[in-house]
């Protein structure tokens, strides 16, 4: 077990534990710089959209994994950022000032769900943001005039500064970028009085209260940066998907984003990057396994002699081709999840680092979690 | 078309449950040919079995943990029942055939037979819901659990067969609403997901665990559509009952006849 001992406040106050967490970090940027030259475009807009997704996960992450506030309305978000964002480019606003307005009218319109849902708890909250989503999205079918309605709006690549984002590699690297900057905006953030008024909120609003925390405030900050980040992702969605109707911005798609904080593990920012990769790579591997397992077992079946083997493959072929099959998979595995590791990925990587560091000495008790039962929240 | 919730666990999965016992009745129909009263009773029970399995086997894990788990873990559970109607039974959409073919006519208005059966239906379960939690041992036992399990637990209660049960009522009810939906809305794998959505706007716009909070305001979110539908420009009709329930939850975030306590420390 690696012991840190602080000398200096510069210790303290830096972003990385010390120098050997610095360097893995150093290396993971090194390869992720180098990685679309290795790449085929294809694996470049599927690596581009796990960063689109981590964005999204960073911003449900504030909301979820650290304020305790569910919400199952953050669709509407990225599409208000998508839509502001693409609107504001088509009327010739340069890219920078669209998308700072796209993310303003975003963080707004937080701030609107935000002060009604102050004075509601738990599942009235998450209700009312799936209310304003389903209303959101029928503004966005209607409102012809913006947002071109069913027809669809068509959207560019990015242009700034004069500089054209044509090629797939040079997006991947705007929103690898946009990435770092909410990361290390977010971590910076949840470690100063906000963020720990957020963690407070979130383990008892009424001890927060009690502290001296103002609720109100806090979560309105919450709701409103968290806006913000959805609408930066929305702008970036807009460009990658290149085409914006309505029904993309539908209740499957927030909960997909739930899904994917709480896959990656809720209340870590790393979680939200797990998340991201897992949600953003699982439908083209659902897709490649379509085609490759009846083509393997074949083979198997082939060489073994036993018939059964390529029957099942080419029976699990069909399944996987079978539609809304992906979100059946999609939900198994939230249901396993919850079940098997509340903490997520980012919960299994901590356990595994925590066996190797502690090695012969591991118990599985350090993790293992209270007994509790449920009493009621609504009775005087 | 209501959900009830006596128990605090709020049940994403209740749309989708009430889509398998619409297919589960379709399929004693069509397939097995048998009588619509005997499809009836066997689609409640099986989807109440199988809502007990359900809890017996996945929810019970999540007991104690936060309300937040559960909605995802029914989310979740949702999704994968959906994908098993599509892989079972296809993605077309069928039509259930009832015995309810007539019409009434009182003075001008002229009412189906299959739209009396949903109102009939409808109260015949509210009264029966409301009089077996209000008034029998079992109901009493199940309030009592739901406000408080430890000590539920400790006045005798068998906690876990009495949460198994509230899932299997649950279920069942849900499946019957499917049934009594079905002609209307037709069967196919996304009715849940439709009614779902309106009938949570119904639950909390009527408060969380109160049985006639629920039926008011599945009746309001009913109007308000329907006028909404009828007054205002298109549109209208399917946001107007979440704009009111936004509204609604602004001023009196714990719906008409909830009740809402802070929690202690």
């Amino acid at each position: 077990m690696r012991f840190q001992f602080k000398t200096s406040y510069e210790q303290d106050i830096g972003l990385f534990k010390d120098k050997v967490d610095a360097t893995w970090y150093g290396l993971l940027a090194a390869v992720v710089l180098i990685l679309p030259l290795m790449m085929s475009d294809y694996y470049v807009g599927e690596a581009t959209w796990v960063f689109i997704y981590a964005i999204c996960g960073v911003s449900l992450m504030v909301l979820v994994g650290y304020t305790g506030l569910v919400s199952l309305g953050h669709a509407a978000f990225l599409g208000i950022g998508a839509y502001a964002h693409a609107y504001f480019l088509q009327q010739g606003m340069p890219w920078v000032v669209a998308m700072a307005l796209a993310v303003a009218i975003s963080t707004a319109s937080g701030i609107v769900v935000g002060l009604p849902a102050l004075r509601m708890t738990g599942i009235y909250l998450t209700i009312a943001t799936l209310a304003f989503a389903v209303i959101i999205q029928e503004v966005f079918s209607r409102w012809e005039s913006v947002t071109k309605g069913f027809a669809g709006m068509p959207v560019d690549k990015p242009v700034i500064f004069g500089v054209s984002f044509q090629e797939d590699a040079s997006f991947y690297y705007l929103c690898l970028f946009f990435l770092v900057v909410v990361l290390w905006l977010t971590r910076n953030l949840l470690r100063s009085p906000t963020g720990r008024a957020w963690i407070a909120i979130r383990d008892s609003e009424i001890a927060a209260q009690s502290m001296g925390v103002n609720l109100a405030i806090y979560k309105s900050i919450a709701f409103a940066y968290s806006a913000a980040l959805m609408g930066l992702a929305g702008a970036l969605f807009a460009h990658k998907i290149a085409y914006l109707a309505p029904d993309i911005f539908n209740i499957l798609l927030s909960i997909q984003f739930l899904l994917l904080v709480i896959v990656g593990g809720l209340g870590a920012l790393h979680g939200a990057v797990f998340g991201a990769v897992f949600v953003a790579l699982l439908p083209p591997l659902i897709a490649i396994l379509r085609d490759s397992i009846p083509a393997t077992f074949s083979d198997v079946a082939r060489s073994t002699g036993i018939g059964v083997i390529g029957l099942l493959g080419d029976a699990i072929g069909n399944f996987l081709k079978k539609p809304g099959v992906e979100a059946g998979i999609f939900g198994l595995i939230l249901v396993l999840v919850i079940l098997l590791e509340p903490l997520g990925m980012y919960g299994r990587w901590v356990k595994i680092r925590v066996f190797f560091s502690t090695f012969p000495m591991y118990k599985r008790a350090t993790f293992k979690r209270q007994k509790a039962y449920m009493r009621s929240e609504r009775l005087r | 078309m209501l959900i009830y919730k006596a128990t605090e666990l709020v049940n994403f999965a209740q749309g989708d449950l009430l889509m398998l016992g619409a297919f589960v009745a379709f399929m004693a129909v069509i397939w097995w040919g048998l009588d619509y009263w005997l499809a009836f009773l066997i689609s409640v029970v099986t989807v109440g079995v199988f809502g007990a399995l359900l809890d017996a086997t996945v929810l019970r894990k999540v007991i104690g943990q936060p309300q937040f788990a559960v909605v995802m873990l029914t989310i979740g559970l949702g999704a994968m029942f959906r994908t098993f109607a599509s892989v079972t039974w296809g993605s077309e959409i069928y039509t259930l055939p009832t015995p309810f073919g007539g019409v009434w006519k009182v003075g001008d208005v002229t009412l189906s037979h299959q739209y009396i059966s949903i109102v009939v239906g409808t109260l015949i379960l509210c009264g029966a819901l409301y009089a077996f939690f209000n008034h029998t041992r079992i109901g009493i036992a199940m309030q009592a659990t739901s406000q408080n399990q430890l000590a539920a637990y400790y006045m005798g209660i068998p906690v876990k067969l009495i949460f198994s049960l509230i899932w299997a009522i649950s279920a069942g009810v849900a499946a019957a609403a499917g049934i009594l939906l079905a002609p209307v809305t037709l069967i196919d794998i996304n009715m849940g997901l439709a009614v779902a959505l309106k009938a949570f706007a119904a639950a909390v716009l009527g408060g969380f665990g109160s049985i006639p909070g629920a039926l008011v305001g599945g009746i309001v979110i009913g109007l308000i559509e329907l006028y909404a539908g009828a007054t205002l420009p298109e549109g209208f009709k399917d946001t107007a009952p979440y704009i009111v329930l936004l509204i609604m939850l602004a001023v009196r975030p714990q719906g008409l006849f909830g009740t809402m306590a802070r929690k202690k420390v």
